[in-house]
């Protein structure tokens, strides 16, 4: 059996276009991205993920029972299990919707895997808050792979606030790797 | 230096108002660490930035004549002096009377016999009754702190003296414990603790250890407060959502009541010692502002206006001060705002500030700051004139919550 998979940008353009054509928005609820007064002026340069490595190759075994489950699983490995994010923002980046898509196809080709997403942020700010927004960078990743077809019954959004950085120091650097939502299997 | 004196550092910047002149002479019998009375009831006096400390005599106790001269010429309004005695049964005697040197009369004289875990209470007692006598308010000295410490792999959560000296251990985890909140009689601390892999509240009662989850549903609960009848509390979910407020029972039973209804962040809750109205943070202006409400969730208003980042409000004893967290070009300090005519005034100058949180007469602050590196606590008067460090193992101290009067 093969499933395409929509592309998580068609997707994602297409809601975006949908909630603005939407009337009688309330405003107020609309939610705004936050950003800091005197970080708005600056370029932020996140510290991209490294990428694949270029002699990667994915071994696939041709005759072993499920071939596409097999090629889901190497294009997790592949794309990592890591969305990272910008300062006080809970949007999915494009260089963090092949991680995405990667997800969507393993939860996709097996129904029955389970998955949480940890969200995180950077040391800065309070640690409530934070939490909170931890929360929406998990729920962030949750709603992007239900769009792209996963069942909602298949995972899980909790967050650690800034509780458990993935580097330590107080280094945009350390900080840009701390901003992020990782996918772990339920145990 | 006595011992007490040298497990803190009272930094004093600027020139206060006020201090009421007071000499505490060293107790007949005082020993070192918690027998050293005096001391810790100086050190105690010091850190209100009340009071200014001076040892004009030695070798007094609570029977001898008052000094007069020489506490006058040492500018002292009322003299302190007593003895402390360890009886047979390991118990201590501890005897005082407080001059007042103008009048030449006695102001107070007591005599109490305390177990030794408890000689430092004792100090702090004393120090309270001349608070009291002195200012005609409350003092605080007896009273206890909550905080959590990290160290590499354990996250621990202490109850402490309110100078930060005789901890005690309430809770050890190898997961994050966040956000203690002291119930309205000061016996049963609620906390956010991840040992489950999830942010959980859980409410313990600190002198059986007996514990149990209060809000531990799917996704995240945190940011605990007691209603002041202490029948509920107020929590951050995302079990619906966002991070949203809900009013959970005490005892953990029936369904969590929603709050608020917004696609924003709502966190952060505090009741008004009323009980009649929440303050609250919310982004669903931009960024996060403080805001409050009725406890029904009705009629929320912004409160917060100066600075585009506000979090973390405490609210003072008699409600009329919000204590909080803003956010000045990169820096995160601690402010206050009255409530009143909208008066903003930053307390700290450091960079780092988190979790303000009042003493129960109002009069201090303790926040969470760094320095060099390592997580501290601090006290502050309101105006941010007197400020201590509160003792420190090296470890990282952070999550500060004042408890009530009594325990």
């Amino acid at each position: 059996m093969t499933r395409t998979f929509p592309s998580l940008a068609i997707v994602l353009s297409a809601a975006a276009l949908l909630s603005a054509c939407a009337s009688g928005v309330n405003l107020k609820e609309v939610p705004v991205e936050t950003r800091s007064p005197d970080t708005g002026a600056s370029v932020q340069t996140p510290a991209a993920p490294p990428p694949a490595a270029q002699s990667e190759v994915a071994t696939v075994r041709a005759g072993t029972a499920d071939t596409s489950a097999a090629a889901a699983e190497a294009a997790l490995a592949r794309t990592g299990r890591v969305v990272y994010f910008d300062f006080d923002s809970f949007v999915v980046r494009d260089d963090g919707k092949p991680v995405v898509e990667s997800h969507a196809k393993v939860l996709g080709a097996n129904r029955s895997r389970r998955m949480v997403i940890e969200g995180h942020t950077d040391e800065r700010g309070g640690r409530e808050y934070n939490l909170a927004l931890g929360q929406k960078r998990a729920m962030a990743v949750l709603n992007a792979l239900t769009l792209l077809g996963v069942s909602p019954g298949q995972l899980e959004a909790v967050s650690f606030g800034e509780e458990r950085p993935a580097a330590q120091g107080s280094t945009e650097e350390a900080w840009a790797k701390n901003r992020r939502a990782e996918l772990k299997d339920a145990k | 230096m006595p011992a007490a004196l040298a497990q803190f550092r009272v930094e004093i910047s600027g020139v206060g108002a006020t201090q009421i002149p007071v000499a505490v002479v060293p107790f007949r019998g005082e020993g070192p660490g918690p027998a050293a009375t005096a001391a810790i009831v100086r050190a105690d006096l010091e850190r209100s930035g009340l009071f200014r400390v001076s040892a004009p005599v030695q070798g007094l106790d609570e029977r001898s004549p008052l000094p007069q001269a020489e506490a006058r010429a040492a500018g002292a309004d009322a003299l302190l002096a007593g003895s402390i005695v360890r009886l047979a049964d390991g118990t201590y005697d501890i005897r005082y009377r407080l001059w007042d040197v103008l009048r030449n009369a006695e102001h107070l004289a007591r005599a109490v016999t305390v177990r030794p875990e408890d000689l430092r209470l004792a100090a702090h007692r004393i120090a309270d009754e001349i608070h009291e006598k002195l200012t005609g308010e409350r003092g605080v000295f007896a009273t206890r702190i909550a905080y959590v410490t990290k160290s590499a792999r354990q996250f621990v959560l202490h109850v402490a003296d309110a100078d930060g000296e005789g901890g005690r251990i309430a809770l050890t985890s190898t997961e994050p414990i966040i956000s203690p909140a002291w119930s309205p009689n000061g016996r049963e601390l609620a906390y956010v603790s991840f040992e489950t892999q999830r942010a959980v509240v859980w409410v313990q009662d600190l002198q059986s250890g007996r514990r149990s989850p209060v809000a531990n549903f799917s996704g995240t609960n945190s940011a605990p407060a007691w209603s002041p009848n202490a029948t509920h509390l107020a929590v951050t979910l995302s079990r619906d959502g966002p991070a949203q407020l809900y009013l959970v029972a005490r005892d953990g039973g029936g369904n969590p009541r929603r709050l608020t209804v917004s696609s924003a962040i709502d966190t952060e809750p505090v009741f008004s010692p009323d009980g009649k109205q929440i303050f609250f943070v919310s982004d669903r202006g931009g960024g996060p502002q403080v805001y409050r409400m009725g406890m029904d969730g009705s009629a929320p208003e912004r409160v917060t206006f100066q600075g585009a980042y506000n979090i973390s409000p405490a609210i003072s004893p008699d409600g009329k001060t919000l204590a909080y967290v803003t956010r000045q070009g990169s820096a995160f300090r601690v402010a206050t705002l009255d409530l009143a005519n909208g008066t903003v005034r930053t307390v700290s100058d450091t960079q780092h500030d988190e979790s303000p949180s009042f003493a129960p007469n109002g009069r201090l602050l303790v926040y969470a700051t760094r320095d060099r590196g390592v997580d501290v606590l601090m006290t502050s008067t309101l105006d941010g004139r007197i400020k201590t460090r509160l003792l420190s193992s090296g470890l990282d101290m952070r999550e500060p919550a004042w408890g009530p009067f009594g325990r």
